[in-house]
């Protein structure tokens, strides 16, 4: 194969506090090809997140290296767009303005990113909502419009940490469905940080399964099944997969047998 | 199409229902201010309280209405004194705040300075201002900033401090200069804390004010009331803190309506959570 879009190698965090240093990341190495859709599952405080912001210039680390396009990271990545687990939008900004923070931030020309942005609204349900403040929405409106912001500068990376984590099943769920969709259509390559298994193989081509801290990788797993993946419809194989990730973790005592 | 009507006239009623609800909410506090006046004026006059210990609050407004041209000329210089001193705190703590959050050798430096002025009991400063400055304008003008200074400096940096990393990594992320981080991301969080201060300072700035006055002065409402103290002309004593609480509630007030026109978002949601309270 060729070069991969993203190369992480022999990765380290140790975090050095007043009292101590903390280990989170111990010699992780993974890649990531174009136009691939990654998921990470591993146990609270394992150190997912700081990859995630490791990846994303934005904490440094403390050995190993993380190429993008060949690049190293050495500083805050701008050429992708984050999903946070809370969707951090600006209280003064009603859903429209918010989602072009990310081209007034970057100085894009509005008038040609604006009909872009509404069309992601409209592609993620929030058509008629371009002017509500963001107190006037609920939970799974805010974070859909974190999302569009984070496409609507169109960016070849897509990075998530646990998106969905403070939403209820039954958004969860609608999101995700919304998340495969616009993956499809525009194939970027995305990297989800989730908490729950069948998400992360109901989504992505590869799962990375993490142990405790500090955090190793234990296991890759290519997830071989048909696209569209809809939860109404899936294949025995689906259960094959979730039920090795789940071993895994029963293996390395992150979950319980009973 | 009929059911559409009954909708359209159930939300009517339900409009006009609610309008009435909202006007008895907002005439309760001006019938609870007229009760406790009327029954203050029952009680002096049953007891036959002398006028020198609580007048009748209808003899107030008469003392009101009376000294009316002394009071407007002396509650005008004591306003300048308020509204100056108040200004020049927004103007030197709001960019002072700035400068603690953006460097934290500057906070190191100044913060414990200026824990020590804020510790230092305002009122007890006066007399010092006295002293260096004479009785004119500036000591009153000195005492109202240095009480309304410590919360608009406090208040406006807790704001800068309180943007999340979350916020400040999705500013990094889009690539933010330091400026756009600070004017389109930390500003706006801080604006509903600056504004807290600012109302707060607003309060204290009229006590400055009249505080400098008590010190020495010979014009001003701090005066006025030194005289009707030591005359017993105690209505007069109650029209002067009437005036007085007009002079800090008008502040308060102009401070609050240039809040909701420059953070509609907050004030809003405020709304609405305090609907929810009373429910
Ligand atoms: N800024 C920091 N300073 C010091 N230690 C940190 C910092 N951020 C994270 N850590 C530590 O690093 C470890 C990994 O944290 P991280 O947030 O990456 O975990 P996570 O896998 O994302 O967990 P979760 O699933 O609960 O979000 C934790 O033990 C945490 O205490
Ligand atoms: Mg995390």
């Amino acid at each position: 194969m060729n070069e991969p879009f993203i190369r992480i190698q022999n990765l380290e965090k140790v975090y050095q506090t007043k009292e101590d240093s903390i280990f989170a990341v111990d010699d992780v190495s993974f890649d990531i090809h174009q136009s691939q859709f990654i998921a990470i599952v591993g146990p609270s405080g394992c150190g997912k997140t700081t990859i995630l912001k490791m990846l994303a210039g934005l904490v440094p680390y403390t050995s190993g290296s993380i190429t993008i396009g060949g690049k190293k990271v050495t500083r805050p990545q701008t050429d992708l767009g984050i999903i946070f687990q809370d969707s951090v939008l600006l209280d003064w900004r009603d859903v429209i303005s918010n989602v072009m923070l990310q081209v007034d931030i970057r100085g894009l020309d509005r008038a040609q990113y604006m009909p872009r942005a509404k069309e992601l609204l409209k592609a993620t349900g929030l058509e008629g909502f371009e002017f509500k403040k963001p107190y006037e929405l609920s939970g799974g409106m805010r974070q859909r419009v974190s999302i569009c912001r984070a496409l609507v500068h169109d960016p070849p990376l897509l990075l998530m940490d646990e998106p969905f984590g403070a939403l209820d099943a039954l958004t969860r769920e609608q999101i995700s469905m919304d998340i495969q969709h616009l993956w499809m259509e525009k194939r970027k390559t995305v990297l989800l940080i989730t908490h729950s298994i069948p998400e992360a193989v109901l989504l992505a081509d590869r799962v990375v399964v993490m142990s405790p801290r500090p955090g190793r990788v234990v296991e890759i797993l290519d997830i071989d099944l048909p696209r569209p993946r809809r939860l109404d419809r899936l294949p025995d194989k689906f259960n094959e997969y979730t039920g090795r990730i789940r071993q895994i973790f029963q293996a390395s005592g992150v979950l319980a047998l009973d | 199409m009929e059911q559409a009507e009954r909708h359209a006239q159930a939300r009517k009623e339900k409009q006009e229902s609610d309008s009435r609800e909202e006007w008895r909410l907002r005439a309760l506090p001006f019938i609870g201010i007229l009760g406790f006046l009327i029954i203050w004026e029952i009680a002096v006059m049953l007891f036959k309280l002398p006028a020198y210990l609580l007048p009748r609050p209808t003899e107030i407004v008469r003392t009101l209405i009376e000294e009316w041209d002394s009071l407007q000329s002396n509650g005008m210089v004591t306003a300048y004194e308020m509204i100056l001193g108040y200004v020049l705190a927004v103007v030197i703590g709001v960019p002072l705040a700035i400068g603690i959050t953006a460097s934290p050798s500057f906070d190191r430096f100044i913060t414990p300075i200026l824990l020590f002025f804020q510790t230092v009991p305002k009122i007890a400063i006066a007399p010092l201002f006295l002293v260096w400055f004479g009785v004119g304008t500036m000591p009153k003008v000195l005492v109202a900033f240095l009480i309304s200074f410590f919360p608009i400096v406090i208040d406006t940096a807790v704001g800068l401090r309180s943007v999340s990393l979350e916020m400040i990594d999705l500013a990094r992320s889009m690539g933010a200069t330091r400026m756009q981080i600070f004017t389109q991301f930390r500003l706006p969080t801080s604006l509903p804390y600056l504004f807290s201060g600012l109302k707060v300072a607003a309060t204290l700035a009229v006590v400055g004010a009249v505080v400098g006055e008590f010190v020495g002065a010979d014009r001003g409402l701090g005066y006025i009331l030194l005289v009707a103290n030591s005359n017993l002309q105690t209505a007069l004593l109650f029209a002067t803190i009437v005036v007085l609480t007009a002079l800090g509630l008008l502040l308060f007030y102009a401070i609050e309506i240039l809040e909701h026109f420059m953070i509609p978002w907050h004030v809003s949601r405020r709304a609405g959570e305090q609907e929810h309270g009373t429910m």
